[in-house]
Formats: C-alpha cells, structure tokens, sequence
C-alpha cells in the first residue's frame, strides 16, 4: 500500500485518525447498505423471474390466438377492427424508494371507457374476443413485470456502485491510512528518542570539560 | 419526462395485436428503424415493449435504459415464442449485481 504525501507531525496524525475513524464507520454503513439491498434484490428477482416465466406464456399465447383469429378473417376486416381502440391504456407512473434508490411507481390507471371491444361483432369472427379478452388480461401482468424488471435493474446498478465503494474503502482508503498514521508516529518516536540521544550527548561532553579541568 | 403511456415496438403481425387495448403501436421494419423508433420513443414513453428479436438486435441501446427510472423498456415473446432473451436479461442483472450466477432455479 501507499503512504499518503503528508508532514510528519502531530496535528497531521490527528486530522488523520479523525478520517480513519470516518473512513471505518463509512465502511460499515456501506457493507450494511449492500446487504440490505441484496437481500431486497434477491426477492424482485425471484418476483421478476415467476412474471417473466408466466407472462412470456400468456403473450405467447394471446398473440397465437390473434394470429389466428386474423387468418379466420380478412385483413381489412382486422385492421379496422383494432386500428380504432375503444381505449386507451393511461398509467399512474411514480417513484418509490427502495434503499435510496428511486424505482418507478407503475400502475394501470383504468379509463372510465370499460369496453374492450372496439368493433361490432357482426364484422368480426370470436376468436379475435377471445384473443383481445387474454391480451387484456396480459397487459396488466406486463406492466406490473415493467415495474418488477426495471426495479431489478436499478438495484442491481446500484448494488454494484455500493460494492465498489465499500472494496475501495476496505482495500484502499482504510489501509491507505493506518500505513501513513503508523508511518507517522514512527518518525515521531525515532525523533523523539534522537532529542533523547542527542541532549545525553551533550551532557557527558559538558560532564568531561569540567571534569578536565 | 414520462407521459404515463404504453408504446409497443416490433414487427408489424406481433405488436398489432396490442392497438385494440389502446397501446401505441409502432411497427418496425429492420433494426436499424427499430433503434431510431425506440431512441425517439424513449424521450416520451413510460413504458416501451419490444419484441424480443428487436430487443436482441439491439441489446445496446436497451442496456443504455436501465439505469433510469424512465423508461422501462421491457422485452416481450413473439406469438412464435420466446427466445430467451428476457430470461437471460434477468441473468445478467444477477450477475452484475451479486458477481456470480445464481443457479437456483424457483
């Protein structure tokens, strides 16, 4: 490790000890921080994966029927059917806090138009009802895994960044420190004990001229 | 800033089906009109889903999102199935965030 560039002197090893102390209880906050946000972490991903798993089925599904219900009708009977919706999907977006990270708040604001149909249904055959009724019903799961995901992602990133201040703190900073403090009061004492020497010195060479005399 | 609307990016056949429950539809040719779509829709959108063959092709610029709050810009099967492409993005984000995989599968 390096010694930081500073005067040996006494009122440089206190300002020093004052930020070692900082340094180590930082170090311990931080490690607590990353605990605590893996532990939060670890369950929106288990959150994350269960909703991935269950609707990459349910869109798969939904899509397989519209598809189908499409090839059950003419082109143009299914374009005009589903290029005017009926409604509109409006969300509530917002920000929570998860371990001071701001994670997005999304939910499904429901319109006052409750009708999901957006044609008549002499125009078109039933699959296409049944195909848009699983497709509603996805939706509301897809954006609850927006949510879940981009939370995920956002702990994740952060999680990170707190791992490296905290290896940063352990293996540099602190170290950085207590080398340098030690560095320090070593000069101090070897100063000390050559103030001794030297004035030991001085009295035996004063203690042998009178004696000569 | 958000606008507290859904957008859907992909090929035409797989995203159409979502305009019949009022999400914005944006049917896409190649990647290269994919990632101009989703760079424009990302200024406004709370919310954008992509295909997962669009958001394979672009996995970069998604990447780029993920540190926002907005937008959250979500990878969605095709009516021919996954590719796996959203599973593996929770895997990622395992990865970075704890060092390692995690080979738990619950």
């Amino acid at each position: 490790m390096t010694r930081l560039n500073v005067n040996p002197t006494r009122m440089e090893m206190r300002a020093l000890k004052a930020r070692l102390k900082t340094a180590v209880r930082g170090h311990k906050l931080l490690k607590d921080k990353a605990d605590e946000t893996v532990r939060r972490f670890m369950e929106y991903v288990r959150l994350n994966r269960k909703l991935r798993r269950e609707t990459e089925k349910e869109v798969t599904a939904a899509l397989k029927s519209f598809m189908l219900a499409s090839a059950a009708n003419s082109p143009e009977s299914i374009a005009e059917a589903v290029e005017v919706p009926a409604r509109t999907v409006k969300l509530k977006s917002g920000e929570t806090n998860i371990m001071s990270v701001y994670v997005p708040k999304i939910e499904i604001e429901e319109g006052d138009e409750k009708e999901l149909y957006p044609y008549s249904f002499a125009a078109v055959s039933s699959e296409l009802d049944d195909s848009l009724k699983s497709l509603g019903e996805v939706l509301i799961k897809l954006i609850r895994l927006a949510e879940v995901e981009k939370t995920c992602n956002m702990l994740a990133d952060e999680i990170e960044k707190t791992r490296r201040r905290v290896n940063a703190l352990e293996y540099v900073l602190i170290p950085d420190y207590e080398e340098t403090i030690k560095y320090i009061s070593m000069k101090l004492d070897e100063n000390e004990r050559a103030n001794t020497i030297r004035l030991m010195k001085v009295k035996s060479m004063l203690e042998k001229e009178s004696g000569g005399r | 800033m958000p606008n507290d609307r859904v957008a859907a990016v992909g090929d035409k056949d797989s995203v159409f089906a979502f305009k019949a429950l009022g999400v914005d539809v944006f049917g896409v040719k190649d990647n290269e009109d994919a990632e101009k779509r989703i760079k424009e829709l990302a200024r406004t959108y709370s919310v954008i889903f992509v295909t997962e063959d669009v958001a394979t092709a672009n996995a970069e610029l998604i990447a780029r999102y993920k540190a926002r709050p907005y937008p959250a810009v979500i990878p969605i099967p095709t009516a021919s199935g996954s590719n796996g492409f959203g599973m593996r993005g929770i895997d990622l984000c395992v990865e970075k965030a704890l060092g390692r995989k995690l080979d738990e599968e619950d």
